[in-house]
């Protein structure tokens, strides 16, 4: 064990670790949006918009992120007709085509999540509402909206955690996040055991952030209070 | 109910000592992705210059020899993992390399170049026909590669000799992306993302031909300094204990054949078979 390269690449891994969070916070925002409004697009009652949004979350919760990873890097890169239109500003780049990958992914599983957590709705509740004389819209926002979000927090935690560890599939597309700048180390080291060890020990804490972090807030917005 | 957990822990211990057992075959590890050293075909079977010779080199020791596939940035902790016994993967020897495992005399040495697609304003560098990096006088052409390859995006493929001299300052502080494998750098280069790539030369104009794309190598062969001292196989350090013997022996057994092949000409026979060129050592 050579705990000397532990200790060196220690700050390497953390400075690279902040282009994991980069990514991963870029694309929870961005894929909370499109999870939200894909949600409600499959509470809609018109069946094309229906399985529209059925068939987005179907394809890319039925692909791995990988493959998805490289349809959008290699894959388009090699399109000409794109390469020439302005969409390969943003596509050239291997920061937005993984942003791209990892919004597109985890907005398909927020959607579900979101879904049955709207379906989970006791009709009483918005019921409740409408003889209150409360207008449909407010129903929507200020009583599905909160409980949905409540509902969904448990299983909504689980996904960051796995789309933390899914962004370690950016260093596939030359990216220098926390696992690329392991993978560098190693290179020059040849030692893999000592710098995953330190990298799978900073992927950890930040599971152990998140988790506890959820857990606060599901104490918080717990409705036993 | 006991019989079962024996079962269990059987298969566990006898798992984690299979990576050990060591067969009397010799295991080369090669990448199958760099041609025209070492490539895999559409069948899956591995192919290639090194993959002959490596044949070759054991029909001469009177050895079994099998290739084991291994991705190229694993290759060096693989051999060490003891997931084979020597490395034939068109690894070239540096010192930076010795400081981890050993190398046989070198067996083949090919320059490395840059590649740029047709039309880029690299095409027109005015450089010498070749640089050796351990000779001196080189200032002027690498202050011409600095300032031709200044904000440009420079591809290589990650943990390679190519890498290593971008990184090393020689032509000032360039934008480099480490790709995972040769193929990938080539696909980028194509597509524009990549203004410039540096790898072995063979690599280029074989992606050329197979392909049909429009790429071409452009400034000087470059050798020596970061570039190592030729291709040579990769073997573990030796020791005392039984392994470490065998390695030492391996050594010894591999120096001796790649002197014969090379007496016999079965070298220079292969080398131009496979690059067109006599690039033997």
């Amino acid at each position: 064990m050579d705990f000397d390269l532990m200790f060196t690449s220690f700050p390497k891994l953390i400075g690279a670790t902040v282009v994991t969070l980069k990514l991963l916070s870029v694309s929870l925002f961005f894929g909370l949006i499109i999870g939200l409004l894909f949600a409600i697009l499959r509470l809609n009652k018109n069946i094309f918009i229906n399985k529209f949004a059925y068939g987005y979350s179907y394809l890319f919760r039925g692909t791995p992120l990988l493959v998805q990873i490289f349809i959008i890097y290699f894959g388009l890169g090699q399109i000409e007709y794109l390469r020439s239109t302005s969409l390969w500003i943003i596509l050239k780049e291997p920061y937005w085509c993984a942003i791209i990958a990892f919004t597109l992914n985890t907005g398909a599983y927020t959607s579900e999540i979101l879904r049955s957590a709207f379906q989970t709705i006791k009709p009483g509740i918005i019921e409740a509402g409408k003889s209150l004389g409360i207008s449909n819209k407010i129903i929507f926002y200020k009583i599905q909206i909160p409980i949905a979000i409540r509902q969904s927090l448990p299983a909504y935690g689980n996904e960051i955690i796995l789309m933390m560890k899914g962004t370690s599939l950016a260093s596939t597309v030359t990216l220098m996040d926390l696992t690329g700048v392991a993978k560098y180390i190693i290179s020059t080291t040849f030692k893999p055991i000592e710098v995953f060890i330190v990298a799978g020990g900073i992927y950890l804490f930040m599971t152990f952030i998140i988790h506890n972090v959820i857990k606060f807030l599901e104490k918080k917005y717990s409705f036993s209070q | 109910m006991n019989i079962f957990k024996k079962t269990i822990l059987t298969v566990l211990v006898s798992l984690f000592f299979i990576g050990n057992v060591y067969a009397d075959k010799v295991r080369i590890g090669t990448e199958g992705a760099y041609p025209p050293w070492n490539d895999t075909d559409a069948s899956g079977k591995l192919v290639g210059f090194e993959i002959e010779l490596g044949y070759e080199l054991c029909k001469i020791m009177e050895h079994q020899c099998t290739f084991v596939p291994q991705d190229w940035d694993g290759m060096i902790p693989a051999l060490l993992m003891r997931k084979f016994d020597v490395i034939m993967a068109g690894m070239s020897i540096t010192p930076e390399r010795q400081k981890t495992i050993t190398f046989s005399q070198g067996y083949a040495t090919e320059p490395a170049t840059l590649a740029v697609m047709k039309g880029s304003n690299l095409e027109s560098m005015d450089t010498p026909g070749s640089i050796n990096l351990n000779r001196k006088g080189n200032e002027k052409t690498l202050k011409t590669i600095t300032s031709a390859l200044a904000g440009k995006t420079v591809c290589v493929q990650t943990a390679t000799i190519h890498q290593k001299f971008l990184d090393s300052g020689d032509v000032g502080s360039v934008n480099v992306r480490a790709y995972k494998t040769q193929d990938e750098v080539n696909l980028d280069l194509t597509s524009g993302r990549c203004d410039v790539a540096l790898a072995a030369k063979a690599s280029f104009v074989e992606y050329a031909e197979a392909s049909g794309k429009a790429v071409i190598t452009v400034g000087p062969n470059f050798s020596g300094g970061a570039f190592g001292d030729g291709v040579g196989v990769g073997i573990r350090q030796g020791g005392d204990d039984a392994i470490g013997k065998r390695d030492a022996k391996l050594l010894k057994d591999f120096n001796k054949a790649i002197n014969t092949a090379r007496k016999k000409g079965i070298i220079s026979k292969l080398a131009i078979k496979y690059f067109k060129d006599d690039v033997s050592m």
